[in-house]
């Protein structure tokens, strides 16, 4: 009886500095630092920072200060694994947000869906992220932004209205989740919208060689190119394509929204149309003030990563400020009860399968800048 | 038609890209029967080499090529110095999966932050890109320089192994490294002389790799290693000739695959080929049959 107590008494005092030790509420943070879409591991990572230090200035969540455990996963889906288990098994994290491409977030979702810790997903737009392979739906994962078929519906709808186009190349990367799935619901939607898909062709990852799928859609004289994929590879789509003489109006998607597409692809993308989550000339106030404010802090002007960066940590932090306890659990039952939240990229409601309904908007690579061109609903 | 020659070109650059480095991996294989792993990786490393000469050397681009075959020479005799040469007279299976390891070691120390790095740099082009127009095709001076570098560097090197003494040290050592010791050949220096220009020849390969794919990483090597090596096993292994011979086919087979069938056939259509040269022709286009030796 009295080991009994004893034993008790043990439970209550480590629980008791438990709750003590927990001053702190501690979030991790999965970008790509390094590697071949660094920038948007860095723009992401800047914007979250941002809401993380605001809402610590602002007395932190529930009276508690936030903890931020920034994790690089080198956009290598290991890395992003190790990241996560590192976060959620040793560090106890109460959530998690990352990663950028949906290669690397889809071990973060497993990872964190098994251990029912909340993930918010700022810029990975695939369906898979938030939807298991069996098709159950992944209770703790949501993202702030809208999904591929929603940002190829648009981008298809965009090319046959706005742009007049009656047929359309795709030239898409066969080793990356969100290539193939975004260059499927882009043909699909183009094929339903009334258009034609003559060139529906592929590389993969370690290819540096594009110049025979380049000549095949250059002699069938498309009206448009898709070209879903990552800024960097795209950068040397595009000039391979114009050395070989192709002139067609190139289009993409939100992987291509990045201050080194230009200097990486040369003249090749000017004039170049993508869908993306947010344009800094996009004319909201909202918008204008939080140009303002990122640029005094960072010297730059955000860019769609950062700014989702920033509406995921504010998402969070949100949550968190309506589960007293931050309990994984609590979180995770705050953010599927988010409705409207006003992120600087649009008003944020999730669907069914933890998705952010919102608007697209449509940019362009010009001599001076991307500049916004219109905001679009499938 | 013009499509036709228009796909051609575009497969003859990859062919002879391939080349370069497809030439060390048979050149070596003659020589020690080892499939040299890191060859892919040594490429990569004269990728770099060509890069730091043009952008942070400033160095005008025929020098550059120069510092990445001597780089790359180094590298290799020093690779076979260390990992290789304790080996030479154990099983051929430890050797290869030496060279493995060393193929692994180059791409996971250069991918630290502090030596490349993993981000991709944008290889400088030293002069602008211009396209020629001939009857419809269009032939642009990149491509005109890969082409004529890797001929006149191939040219080189069937004058070296044809015409000079160490040529036909390592030719004799090739046919028999026990009889050309013997004869006064000191082998261990003919297997180095092999392994630098081997390594030297990737090396000007990753540089006009660079220039034609203006993009570098450290993983860059992987793929175009494990293509280069098709293109040696389809001509014959061992077999200079056979390694140009084949890796233009790759070169050309792998266009015209993304060309007329399709572009997600292109990988399987190339290490297709590298299956059924083994089950027809082990020994290659133009390798002859022979027993080996007892």
């Amino acid at each position: 009886m009295r080991r009994a107590m004893a034993v008790v008494a043990a439970v209550v005092l480590l629980a008791g500095t438990g709750c003590q030790e927990s001053e702190t509420v501690k979030v991790g943070v999965v970008a790509p630092l390094t590697g071949d879409v660094m920038t948007f591991g860095e723009s992401m990572r800047n914007g979250a920072l941002m809401a993380f230090e605001e809402a610590n200035a602002a007395g932190g969540v529930g009276g508690r200060l936030l903890q931020v455990m920034v994790r690089d996963d080198a956009n290598e889906p290991g890395r992003a694994a190790e990241a996560g288990r590192e976060l959620v098994e040793q560090e106890a994290v109460v959530a998690v947000l990352g990663s950028v491409s949906t290669e690397c977030t889809l071990p973060l979702a497993d990872i964190c869906q098994a251990a029912g810790v909340p993930l918010v997903v700022p810029a990975s737009t695939n369906p898979k992220v938030t939807v298991a392979p069996d098709g159950a739906r992944r209770v703790c994962v949501f993202r702030a932004c809208f999904t591929d078929s929603f940002q190829g519906a648009v981008a298809a709808k965009f090319a046959r209205g706005a742009l007049d186009a009656r047929t359309a190349a795709v030239l898409f990367n066969s080793s990356d989740e969100y290539s193939r799935g975004l260059a499927g619901f882009f043909r699909d939607a183009f094929v339903a919208a009334g258009g034609q898909v003559p060139v529906f062709e592929s590389y993969a990852a370690g290819e540096e060689d594009f110049r025979a799928q380049l000549e095949f859609a250059r002699v069938q004289a498309a009206d448009v190119l898709f070209l879903p994929d990552y800024y960097s590879r795209v950068a040397r789509v595009v000039r391979q394509a114009r050395e070989l003489g192709l002139r067609t109006t190139l289009l993409g998607g939100d992987g291509w929204d990045s201050p080194e597409m230009p200097e990486q692809a040369g003249d090749a993308i000017l004039g170049g149309y993508f869908t993306n989550h947010f344009s800094p000339d996009e004319p909201r106030p909202e918008v204008k003030e939080w140009v303002n404010r990122y640029k005094s802090k960072y010297g730059e002007p955000p860019d769609a990563l950062a700014t989702l960066g920033h509406d995921a940590a504010l998402l969070l932090v949100e949550a968190l400020r309506r589960a007293p306890q931050s309990k994984p659990a609590e979180v995770c039952v705050a953010l599927a009860a988010t409705s409207d939240f006003q992120g600087v990229s649009g008003a944020i409601s999730f669907d069914e399968h933890g998705n952010a309904v919102k608007n697209v908007v449509i940019a362009q690579y010009r001599a001076d800048g991307v500049r916004f061109v219109t905001t679009e609903r499938p | 038609m013009t499509y036709f020659l228009q796909q051609l070109i575009n497969g003859l650059q990859l062919g002879f890209v391939y080349a370069l480095i497809a030439l060390g991996y048979t050149m070596v294989y003659g020589i020690v029967r080892l499939i040299n792993f890191a060859h892919g990786d040594v490429f990569m490393v004269g990728a770099y080499l060509g890069f730091f000469a043009l952008a942070s050397w400033g160095l005008p681009f025929p020098l550059a090529i120069v510092v990445a075959m001597v780089g790359c020479a180094a590298l290799g005799v020093f690779i076979e110095r260390v990992a290789y040469k304790p080996l030479r007279n154990a099983p051929r299976i430890s050797a290869l999966i030496t060279a493995m390891g060393v193929s692994l070691f180059i791409e996971n120390f250069t991918n630290l932050n502090f030596v490349f790095g993993p981000t991709p740099r944008a290889f400088p082009r030293p002069f602008a890109v211009r396209t020629f127009g001939l009857g419809g095709v269009e032939i642009t001076n990149v491509q005109l320089i890969v082409f004529g570098v890797a001929i006149l560097l191939m040219v080189g090197l069937s004058l070296f192994v044809g015409r000079t003494r160490t040529g036909r040290a390592m030719r004799a050592v090739s046919q028999d490294r026990d009889t050309a010791r013997l004869m006064g050949i000191n082998v261990d220096t003919v297997i180095s002389i092999t392994f630098g220009i081997g390594s030297a020849l990737a090396g000007a390969g990753g540089v006009l790799y660079g220039i034609a794919y203006p993009q570098i990483q450290p993983m860059m090597g992987i793929m175009p290693g494990l293509k280069a090596f098709v293109a040696a096993v389809l001509g014959g292994i061992g077999i200079i000739p056979g390694a140009m011979l084949g890796s233009l086919i790759m070169g050309v087979v792998e266009t015209f695959t993304s060309a007329y069938v399709s572009s997600t056939l292109r990988d399987a259509v190339a290490f297709g080929i590298l299956i059924l040269v083994l089950l027809v022709r082990p020994t290659g286009l133009l390798g002859k049959s022979h027993s080996d030796k007892v």
